[in-house]
């Protein structure tokens, strides 16, 4: 950690600071001394970005709790309250919910940039492990949060996600009493899912994201070559022991990522203004109706970003008479992504360099996953049935059957992993970063 | 100060400190723990409740919260009692209930005591969504020929909730304990007159 430095202050009240905290040491090692690599391309705005919609979605958060009543006979009627009744509360409420789904946009690149670049590999396997569980972390609180408005897809979408736990082998249906605190999705439902949304979630995802930047500042970031600009030359116009390839993160990448923040801001108010349900998208059509506990909506759909699971889920027959294993296969979808840094044996990070076997699975991976994905906000039904022909099958459903071999290919991206990368033929990697096909200039050249 | 470190003795300090650590944080994570479950008031709105069954007509369907779940109090037509006969087994995942949640005292093929009155959850065994009553014969094809039909994933169950081979249900649909004392429903207690 940042160690006694002489104060970059001459201001007496900053320099008695310094001395009591270290403002100075801090700064220099997570900002001005922090050397990222120069060849950072436009992948690299996600990160960044999704800090900005952390920071919005707990600010909007903070003033939604002021005016929300987590109550089941109060809480559909006080979000619509705080829509209609408090000043500038749609605006509030609207970036809150928008930016849940921006939140998840901004990690799937964030999370797709360190797939194309190889940015979980040695030495980073605890950034990459640390950002999956944010991930995970961000689905929970996604899900809590969307039981709080207590409408018909908060409350059955609920209903089928806690009713997943009841298919686990011998204590399932108790476990999914003890989540529901009733017997079904319930006022103590909402009332502890509302206590993990503001308080619990939260604070694990802070502590996170921390350990998250920590850990990166450690290794040093990666970038688009996958070349290690520590292992480089030394010698930049900052300092004669940094990376030659590397430029302070501040003022050099801070200024870049207020480009990307203005970008950014500008697309999340054209939808927060113009389109904030996005077509049924980010706030379903189903949700504008109150919790009904005896009537089930004629389709019912997860929000997108949960997409691509639910269709795994849905996709894996039950066995044996029960939906465990489907279960299973979601959970795993989920969690196979922390064992990335030891399947992949390739000699090489970067999609640059990487040779055609790598790039076949990585394109069918995110084919599968955005086939999964869109599947998955649809019905079974909807692209067609098999003719008669298929009788002996389970089901005549074109869908399932092309969410079944996704299912597999998506695994297989994950399991063939070890064999595919080991024998692939890999491009020659460059000894410094590049930018595109040019060769750096040293820095201050 | 210049006496040796007496390292066994330093462990057991360690250890004797460390037990009742645990013990007490585990005393503090159970109640934590335990109070996630049903409240008193949870559990005593899961008792029992009563349906007059006298009004209902044959082909009638009576939804009933029991435990914020619906009951569903149906009276079956002698055709709909008739039609359970003719579906083949083939065509059920668990055609006499095996595998299924109903009563001891119930008929495992008509699923309820008498075969007109039939008591089951509205509950699908698949995720839980709230199947809708598809019951005029040939609604959902040719060989329908009456029954429920889940919006959610699109399982078929028979006017005995009994689900048809191919849907994503495991299970027929739950049969809650009940007793029927003549026009008198109680659902939540058993035959014998047991909580359930």
């Amino acid at each position: 950690m940042a160690s006694k430095q002489p104060s970059m202050f001459t201001n007496p009240v900053m320099r008695w600071v310094d001395e009591r905290f270290p403002v100075t040491g801090l700064m220099k090692e997570h900002l001005t001394e922090y050397y990222a690599p120069k060849n950072f391309n436009f992948w690299y705005y996600f990160g960044s970005l999704a800090l900005l919609v952390l920071v919005l979605q707990i600010v909007t958060g903070i003033f939604l709790t002021m005016n929300y009543k987590p109550d089941a006979n109060y809480a559909f009627g006080s979000v619509e309250y705080i829509m209609r009744d408090v000043d500038y509360g749609w605006l509030i409420r609207y970036m809150h919910s928008t930016g849940a789904s921006m939140f998840f946009v901004v990690v799937y690149l964030h999370m797709c940039r360190g797939l194309i670049y190889g940015s979980y590999r040695k030495p980073r396997e605890l950034v990459w492990i640390f950002g999956c569980l944010i991930y995970l972390c961000l689905m929970a609180e996604a899900f809590f949060g969307y039981l709080l408005p207590w409408g018909q897809m908060s409350f059955w979408g609920a209903q089928v996600i806690v009713n997943l736990f009841a298919a686990v082998p011998f204590i399932g249906p108790d476990l999914a009493v003890w989540i529901r605190g009733d017997y079904s999705v319930g006022d103590a439902t909402l009332n502890r899912f509302f206590a993990f949304h503001v308080i619990a979630l939260p604070l694990v995802l802070l502590g996170l994201v921390a350990a998250h930047i920590i850990a990166l500042h450690e290794v040093g970031s990666n970038n688009p070559d996958g070349v290690e600009i520590k292992q480089g030359p030394k010698g930049n116009r900052w300092s004669k022991d940094a990376p030659a390839d590397g430029i302070p993160f501040h003022p050099y990448f801070t200024v870049k990522d207020i480009v990307g923040v203005v970008v950014f801001l500008m697309i999340f108010s054209a939808i927060v203004f113009f389109a904030p349900e996005m077509g049924g998208y980010f706030l379903e059509h189903n949700n504008f109706v109150p919790a009904d506990p005896l009537k089930t909506p004629d389709h019912i759909a997860p929000v997108w970003y949960f997409t691509p699971f639910y269709s795994i889920l849905r996709a894996i027959p039950p066995i044996f008479g029960s939906q465990f294993p489907g279960v299973i296969g979601m959970g795993l979808a989920t969690l196979i992504f922390f064992a990335l840094p030891w399947l992949d044996r390739g000699s090489v990070r970067s999609i640059r360099y990487r040779g055609t076997k790598w790039k076949t699975w990585f394109t069918i991976f995110i084919v599968c996953f955005l086939v999964l994905g869109y599947l998955g906000v649809k019905p079974t039904t909807v692209w067609g049935q098999f003719g008669d022909w298929a009788s002996f099958l389970d089901t005549k459903d074109r869908a399932t059957w092309i969410a079944r071999l996704c299912t597999i290919l998506y695994f297989a991206f994950f399991f063939l992993m070890p064999w595919y990368t080991a024998t692939d033929k890999s491009k020659p990697v460059p000894s410094r970063i590049t930018f595109g096909d040019k060769v750096a200039p040293a820095a201050g050249e | 100060m210049s006496e040796p470190i007496n390292k066994s003795r330093r462990r057991a300090a360690i250890a004797t400190a460390a037990v009742p650590g645990v013990v007490l944080g585990g005393a503090i994570v159970a109640p934590l723990v335990t109070s996630m479950t049903p409240s008193e008031r949870a559990k005593a709105a899961g008792a029992p409740v009563e349906v007059d069954i006298s009004n209902i007509k044959p082909g009638e369907k009576l939804n009933v919260e029991w435990r914020g779940k619906v009951v569903w109090v149906m009276k079956r037509t002698p055709e709909q009692i008739a039609s359970l006969g003719t579906i083949p087994a083939s065509q059920l995942i668990d055609a006499d209930s095996k595998g299924s949640e109903q009563p001891g005292y119930v008929d495992k093929k008509t699923r309820s005591i008498t075969p007109d009155l039939v008591v089951m959850e509205g509950v699908c065994t698949h995720l839980g969504c709230s199947p809708v009553a598809k019951l005029t014969p040939g609604e959902l094809g040719n060989d329908w020929q009456g029954g429920f039909y889940c919006p959610c994933h699109g399982s078929k169950f028979d006017v005995a909730g009994r689900v048809f081979t191919g849907s994503p249900a495991p299970k027929n649909l739950a049969v809650p304990p009940h007793k029927i004392d003549g026009t008198r429903l109680v659902i939540g207690l058993s035959q014998d007159g047991k909580e359930a």
